[in-house]
């Protein structure tokens, strides 16, 4: 079973448990059908980062005080904006089937979300290789809203990188993201490689959570 | 100086470029609104309108992209009307002092009007209403400040783009030209795409439309070229420098002036009519493209004619290839949709447009008139309802000029409308409306004196309805005659009537044609035999578009059949596609979506309350139906049903049953209880419920998944939930809680951020309502959270929901 459907699994709940065959069938048609759905669109740009006296980081577009973050920041000359998102296609899927068939709606949710992290994954995969071969090491990604890193930043950051008119990413006034599947972080680039990826789920502190990892 | 619309098509027009790249430029740093720069730096802005003025621009936009109340409110410390002012008063004295150089240079002032930033309801969270007085109000101020025309721009949405222009032409009478982004396919960020957009804007009588931002001059190409093949109107182009890259923070266009220059050179070769520039445009970029293409003959395009609807995402045009309109979303005789309405069933409504649409349907009729019902807000509500979920275009069907202007005006795109006839009064309500909303409207060929006999008597009264529409300034391709379609068993001779009807409206009058087929067959046994015989005759002689039943085999046999034999269908390929698969039945036709596509295999013998473990919800329907034979519904209920689902319930809570088995077992039990439903309805009972629960995502929070997986729940162990939806304020919560007097309400949320409005809401509640408990669920929320902002329970899961709710109502029911 491919990653991105094992992640669609995880996020439905099943831990280690195995799904059964009329949920695995409901998962393959969900997918395809958010495979057709989806219009994945990207940006990302480089910004010069300061490491203030106060703790306060510079990042170029705006600066905020975060623990989590600066720690993700060490060793790093640069950051790079991300966001991407699957378009409002998904949106309208997920809204009609929440009216028509919950089942459906709840296993293209979590294939959508699977979704939209793999291909940040991929994209910024190809990143990697790219600032490598400049000699410059990325860090995992991460998002406003990981541990203390305020989602207030959501706002500059979407406004530096004009997410509204490039790839369609607004933000509501509670500062959650239209489309719902939209992802948006802060990548540190760095002279030094990272000894120890640490990402995602492990990288968060609530160890208790019923979606982790592993 | 004669008006911007004068020049258009007498010369090629330049608008001016970028703002945000030169106002960088000079120090404007990130997160800084660029509008307050009208005040705190007018000199700069100045220079920037002269620059663009000497290099030649005939249009300079004002400084005011992002100049709405929600940027700039007014307890801000830029009140939005001095940044308005400014910026146009910036422009005023840039022209004023290029004046001074060049005596009687001719240039004029737009106010930029960019979007909100927001996305609209339903997929965001800013009301369309809103969103239309948001612009309105940014549009009174620039006109009265002396704006020479309004120019909306980088619109990636059409609903917005919509609101922008109704806010924009409510509010002044200034010439109002929109651009939209559309990506290299040619798409809207929010799925629309060419022809829809050019629809709805042409509908919507903007005076100019066009493409800006998104795409360099050369991708923008093949865009231009689409919009010329459907467009009627002045096509204007504002293509950014080239493609984007990121350069140490800062972004950077790859394509020079000249270069530049030379690809807008062959777009005005093409037909655009207005030329300038976007993000990464200099002055230099006009001043090449001025001098290469100054001298350039130019011309108005040509009415293409064309009869075209829209939704949000796609255009149908009506015209040789025959157009299907599902008639099913309509109440006449169907006593299941009566009662839908009655109850406020949307889901039954919404399933009857899917299946349509499944089943081969290019638009939908919307017709929700029911005397006791309130006709206007039932209308709004179901075409939002239905818009949100299905991408084929709508057909407001109604004879209440209130529900029809309520419909056409928060539609996303331009609508079918039915209909008029040629009575003036009609006339007189409708057409208003149709040249303030856009839509094609359907002309029944009836009047003061009645239905004419003759079609001779038809064909004046659809002159008549042309003459008086073109009165308003519609066109006749925006008409749409209905030849009408009387019972052939009460008048023998009144098919043919109306198939010379149809010929006459094509051959002589240039005009489309519309029927509602089946009332040819009122009266007679097997009517579709009839139907479909005639609904074949009548194509053959030139019908448009029918309403019809797509869900009827034969009415598509018809249809495909006939598309094959008219040359409409190349290769026979939709014929193929749709008949070739099934040879055992003479040709089911394939339904297409997901939404009714799922087959279950051979279920034959499972019984109920297996059926529904399993979750199988044809069988489950079947399985209750044999059941029903021999049991009470009660007795059903309690023996097969309920056990069922508590058992896969239990499964949930162990962890041996998850979610997706959960939910579609709940829906096979909710499909079973269906029929019961339907049973003891024939008998004249209906189903005991346990009590009544309001449940909300509260205000602020717009993803309601969890809080709609808990409602399907709770519905099957027979509670009465009252859905308040998503992004719901605390009042409304608290007031309907009070007025029905309900014991529970279970709130949602997501997000750290909206719990605070959670607390704020259970707070009200305590005081408005004290008797109520309060159960809370969602992502973020545990335990002690729950407790600390004075939930009475915590549900980590919709069943944990169930149980609170079954423990809430047995001690309701002992006290």
């Amino acid at each position: 079973m491919d990653q991105v459907k094992r992640e669609a699994l995880r996020y439905l709940g099943y831990g280690k448990n195995t799904a059964d065959c009329a949920a695995l069938n409901l998962i393959d048609s969900c997918m395809e059908e958010v495979q057709k759905g989806a219009d994945p669109k990207h940006i990302y740009r480089e910004y010069p980062l300061r490491f203030l006296e106060d703790g306060t980081l510079d990042l170029g577009a705006f600066q905020t005080k975060s623990k989590h973050l600066f720690k993700n920041l060490q060793d790093c000359c640069q950051v790079i904006l991300f966001a991407a998102t699957l378009g409002t296609g998904i949106d309208v899927l997920l809204h009609r089937y929440t009216r028509l068939e919950m089942s459906r709606a709840v296993v293209m949710q979590a294939c959508a979300a699977a979704w939209i992290e793999d291909y940040c994954d991929r994209i910024n995969e190809n990143m990697k290789k790219e600032y490598e071969a400049k000699g410059l090491y990325l860090r995992p990604r991460f998002s406003p809203g990981y541990g203390d890193f305020s989602l207030e930043c959501q706002k500059p950051l979407t406004a530096a990188l004009e997410t509204g008119k490039r790839i369609g990413i607004t933000l509501t006034d509670s500062l959650l993201m239209v489309p719902s599947k939209s992802v948006t972080a802060v990548m540190g680039v760095s002279e030094k490689p990272y000894r120890c990826e640490v990402k995602g789920c492990e990288a968060c502190e609530m160890k208790n959570c019923v979606y982790r990892r592993g | 100086m004669a008006g911007i619309m004068d020049k258009i098509g007498k010369k090629l027009i330049f608008c001016d470029g970028g703002m945000g790249s030169l106002l960088q430029a000079q120090g404007l740093g990130p997160g800084e609104l660029p509008e307050v720069w009208n005040i705190t730096h007018p000199e700069v802005i100045i220079k920037a309108h002269m620059d663009y003025l000497e290099a030649g621009a005939d249009i300079i936009t004002t400084n005011t992209f992002g100049a709405n109340e929600l940027k700039f409110p007014e307890e801000g410390s830029y009140k939005l009307e001095e940044i308005v002012r400014a910026a146009i008063s910036n422009g005023k004295e840039a022209l004023r002092r290029v004046r001074e150089k060049e005596p009687g240079r001719e240039a004029y002032i737009a106010l930029d009007i960019g979007p909100t930033g927001k996305l609209l309801k339903p997929l965001g969270d800013l009301d369309f209403e809103k969103a239309c007085s948001l612009f309105a109000r940014t549009a009174k101020i620039g006109a009265d400040a002396g704006a020479d025309m309004i120019l909306i721009e980088t619109m990636s949405d059409s609903y917005e783009a919509k609101a922008a222009v109704l806010g924009a032409k409510e509010s002044c009478s200034l010439p109002v030209f929109a651009t939209m982004i559309f990506d290299e396919k040619g798409k809207l960020l929010t799925g629309g795409n060419v022809e829809s957009v050019v629809a709805l804007l042409e509908g919507l009588g903007v005076d100019a439309l066009g493409v800006n931002c998104g795409l360099g001059p050369v991708q923008m190409k093949e865009i231009l070229r689409d919009i010329l093949r459907v467009s009627s109107l002045p096509v204007i182009v504002n293509p950014n420098a080239g493609l984007p890259r990121s350069e140490g923070g800062k972004t950077v266009y790859d394509i020079d002036a000249p270069t530049f220059a030379a690809v807008m050179k062959e777009m005005a070769e093409m037909g655009a009519l207005i030329v300038g520039g976007c993000c990464g445009t200099t002055p230099e970029h006009i001043r090449c493209v001025k001098e290469l293409c100054s001298h350039m003959p130019v011309k108005l395009p040509e009415k293409k004619g064309r009869t075209v609807v829209s939704s949000y995402a796609q255009a149908v045009v009506i015209d040789r290839d025959p157009v299907i309109i599902g008639e099913r979303i309509n109440p006449t005789g169907k006593s299941k949709f009566k009662q839908a309405l009655r109850d406020h069933n949307l889901e039954y409504i919404l399933k009857e447009g899917v299946t349509q649409q499944d089943n081969g349907a290019h638009v939908l009729d919307v017709n929700v008139g029911l005397p006791e019902i309130d006709e206007p807000s039932m209308m709004e509500e179901v075409v939002k309802e239905l818009q949100s979920i299905i991408d084929i275009p709508l057909q407001i069907d109604t004879s209440n000029i209130q529900a029809m202007e309520r419909a056409m005006r928060i539609y996303n795109g331009k609508p079918l409308i039915n209909s008029v006839n040629g009575k003036r009064e009609v006339m007189e309500a409708i057409f208003p409306l149709v040249k303030k909303y856009g839509g094609v409207v359907v002309g029944l060929a009836l009047d003061e004196g009645g239905i004419p006999d003759t079609a001779e008597g038809r064909i004046q009264v659809a002159k008549k309805i042309y003459d008086t529409a073109a009165s308003y300034g519609i066109e006749k391709k925006d008409i749409i005659i209905d030849a009408l379609c009387m019972t052939v068993s009460s008048d023998s001779k009144g098919a043919l009537t109306t198939l010379e009807t149809l010929r006459r409206v094509r051959d002589e009058l240039g005009g489309k044609t519309i029927l509602g087929v089946s009332n040819i067959s009122f009266g007679l046994p097997q009517r579709e035999i009839v139907n479909s015989a005639f609904f074949t005759l009548a194509m053959g002689n030139g019908l448009s578009a029918a309403i019809i039943n797509p869900n009827s085999e034969a009415m598509m046999r018809a249809y495909y059949s006939y598309r094959a034999l008219a040359a409409l269908d190349p290769q026979c390929g939709d014929y193929i596609s749709v008949y070739s698969k099934d040879t055992a039945s003479l040709g089911q036709t394939v339904r297409k979506g997901a939404f009714s596509s799922q087959k279950e295999g051979n279920t034959g013998t499972i019984g109920l309350g297996e059926s529904v473990e399993k979750g199988l919800k044809e069988r489950a329907r079947e399985a209750v139906k044999e059941l029903l034979k021999e049991k009470s519904p009660l007795d059903i209920i309690n023996q097969e049903m309920i056990p069922a689902l508590d058992k896969v319930g239990k499964g949930f809570e162990k962890g041996t049953v998850f979610l997706p088995q959960l939910l579609m077992s709940a829906e096979a039990a909710k499909a079973a209880f269906e029929v019961i439903k339907e049973e003891l309805a024939r008998s004249g009972s209906s189903k005991e419920q346990k009590g009544t629960i309001i449940l909300a995502t509260v205000k602020g929070d717009i993803h309601d998944i969890g809080k709609n997986i808990v409602k399907v729940l709770l519905e099957n162990y027979s509670y009465e939930v009252i859905d308040l939806g998503k992004d719901v304020a605390a009042e409304v919560i608290a007031e309907t809680a009070v007025r029905k007097k309900v014991a529970l309400v279970g709130l949602s949320t997501l997000m750290t951020t909206t719990v605070p409005s959670m607390e704020e809401t259970i707070g009200l509640l305590r005081r408005k309502a004290p008797w109520v408990k309060v159960m809370v669920g969602g992502a973020v929320l545990t335990e002690d959270y729950a407790k600390t902002i004075g939930a009475d329970q915590y549900c980590k899961d919709a069943m944990a929901s169930v149980n609170y709710a079954e423990h809430v109502f047995s001690q309701t029911c002992m006290a």
